[in-house]
């Protein structure tokens, strides 16, 4: 069974860069959005709410587009770099980031826009700058919806399946998360394996399923 | 020399509302200390306000106070409101609710990415605490306030920032009637201990009749009359 906890540590490794990911764009492009108007944010908005409604397998597929060695991006990562990103734990982080990205961007956009601009506005008249009032009034005041965003994120990110198949595949010890364990174990007609792996991934969702119910209505703002 | 006037504002802007079109063209000039902006609600008055303080602009027109120019179009001067070191008290005073009354008053005495400490002694802050009475209160959050407790926090935050002017919307629009008679009175002795120029809008005969040096008439977006003081 210690495939399987390799698997785990994967499974976690993988969904835990991709919500820090997700973290860092999903809060910035999050709140761009809510206080922002530009040309072309109506079509960006359905671009970046699009792997929410797309099939994962064509969304990984795109992704092989783009991060193949022939691809645009692959190719100079490969000239450059030297960096083969298919079939490789990264590549499954990015598959995952893509997958989950509109769960943190609309919940942080949604958190942002219930934010009153006008503590904003106070903050400027007393001097602080944007960057810093961002820090200390509109995060404290829109965290709990971002958490709440950022959790599901993280759960998604660990069932991550078709995407995850199509640029990572499914090598073990390497690639293959817990999803694709599972799939593999079946396929190959083993039970026990298959059994082992489908109750461990049901544990480890409702220990994070516990968690958000934990962590969300904790740390209300406006109180201690 | 001649001196400029303490409030050289002429501005334009036109707002969208609903679909329909407001012109708002607010013009005064005025070395009163204390003047109020007089008006029904939605004549303008808080938009005003905004383009003074900075967190709105006009289309064009030219807005300085005390001979220092804060925004001007045809010279292409738009200064930040953080660079305008104005005073804003808000009608429904937007405290920070997540942070407390000391934290909020201390909020403009920290620069960086974090907010003052619970518990941060702050000479400035103290004095504003111990002059508006809120010492029994400092370590409470504003849901927890009563509406006058509110009202001076808001006060105490926008002075200790050491503004050149202080800007109020309706400051006493959320407060009982016996409430409003103190903190009127309050507010005056403040602004002349403190020697600052104050503009108030309100749509209150009292607060005028209380508060105004000089009163502007502002309906559907323009002056109708400018009034020096009679008393």
């Amino acid at each position: 069974m210690d495939a399987a906890w390799v698997a785990l540590k994967l499974t976690l490794k993988v969904a835990g860069w991709a919500t820090l990911i997700n973290l860092v764009a999903g809060v910035a492009l999050g709140h761009a959005f809510s206080r922002r108007r530009f040309p072309g944010r109506d079509l960006l908005d359905a671009i970046f709410t699009l792997p929410m409604v797309m099939p994962p397998t064509v969304l990984g597929y795109y992704l092989l587009v783009l991060i193949g060695s022939r691809g645009p991006l692959g190719a100079w990562l490969l000239d450059h770099f030297g960096i083969r990103l298919v079939f490789t734990w990264q590549a499954a982080v990015l598959a995952a980031a893509i997958v989950s990205f509109p769960l943190v961007f609309k919940a942080a956009r949604a958190a942002f826009e219930s934010v009153d601009p006008q503590y904003e506005d106070a903050a400027r008249t007393l001097g602080i700058g944007e960057f810093a009032l961002f820090v200390r009034v509109s995060l404290p005041l829109a965290w709990r919806g971002i958490l709440a965003g950022l959790l599901l994120a993280f759960a998604r990110s660990l069932g991550e399946f078709g995407a995850t198949l199509m640029v990572a595949g499914s090598i073990a010890g390497k690639t293959q998360t817990l999803s694709i364990a599972v799939y593999e174990a079946v396929q190959a007609g083993q039970d026990d394996t298959a059994n082992f792996l489908v109750a461990l991934t049901s544990i480890v969702c409702i220990a994070v399923l516990l968690a958000a119910g934990r962590l969300v209505p904790g740390r209300v703002a406006g109180r201690a | 020399m001649t001196a400029a006037p303490t409030w050289d504002i002429a501005a334009r802007r036109t707002l969208h509302r609903r679909g329909a079109s407001f012109e708002l063209d607010v013009a005064f000039r005025s070395s009163a200390s204390r003047i109020v902006l007089f008006g029904p609600s939605g004549a303008g008055k808080t938009q005003t306000l905004r383009m003074i303080s900075g967190t709105a602009d006009p289309d064009r027109g030219h807005i300085a106070i005390g001979g220092r120019a804060l925004f001007d179009s045809t010279r292409s001067i738009r200064l930040t409101p953080q660079q305008r070191n104005l005073g804003y008290v808000y009608q429904d005073y937007a405290l920070f609710p997540h942070l407390t009354v000391r934290q909020n008053i201390a909020f403009s005495r920290v620069s960086g990415w974090r907010n003052p400490p619970r518990d941060a002694r702050d000479d400035v802050v103290e004095r504003w605490l111990a002059t508006l009475g809120l010492e029994p209160v400092a370590h409470a959050y504003p849901e927890q306030l009563s509406g006058g407790q509110r009202q001076r926090t808001a006060l105490a935050r926008a002075l200790a920032a050491e503004p050149v002017a202080l800007l109020l919307d309706e400051p006493f629009a959320a407060l009982d009637q016996r409430l409003r008679a103190r903190l009127r009175d309050d507010l005056v002795a403040l602004q002349a201990t403190l020697d600052l120029p104050m503009l108030l809008i309100t749509h209150d005969d009292d607060d005028v009749a209380a508060l105004a040096q000089e009163v502007v008439y502002v309906e559907h977006g323009r002056v109708v009359a400018e009034l020096g003081q009679l008393a």
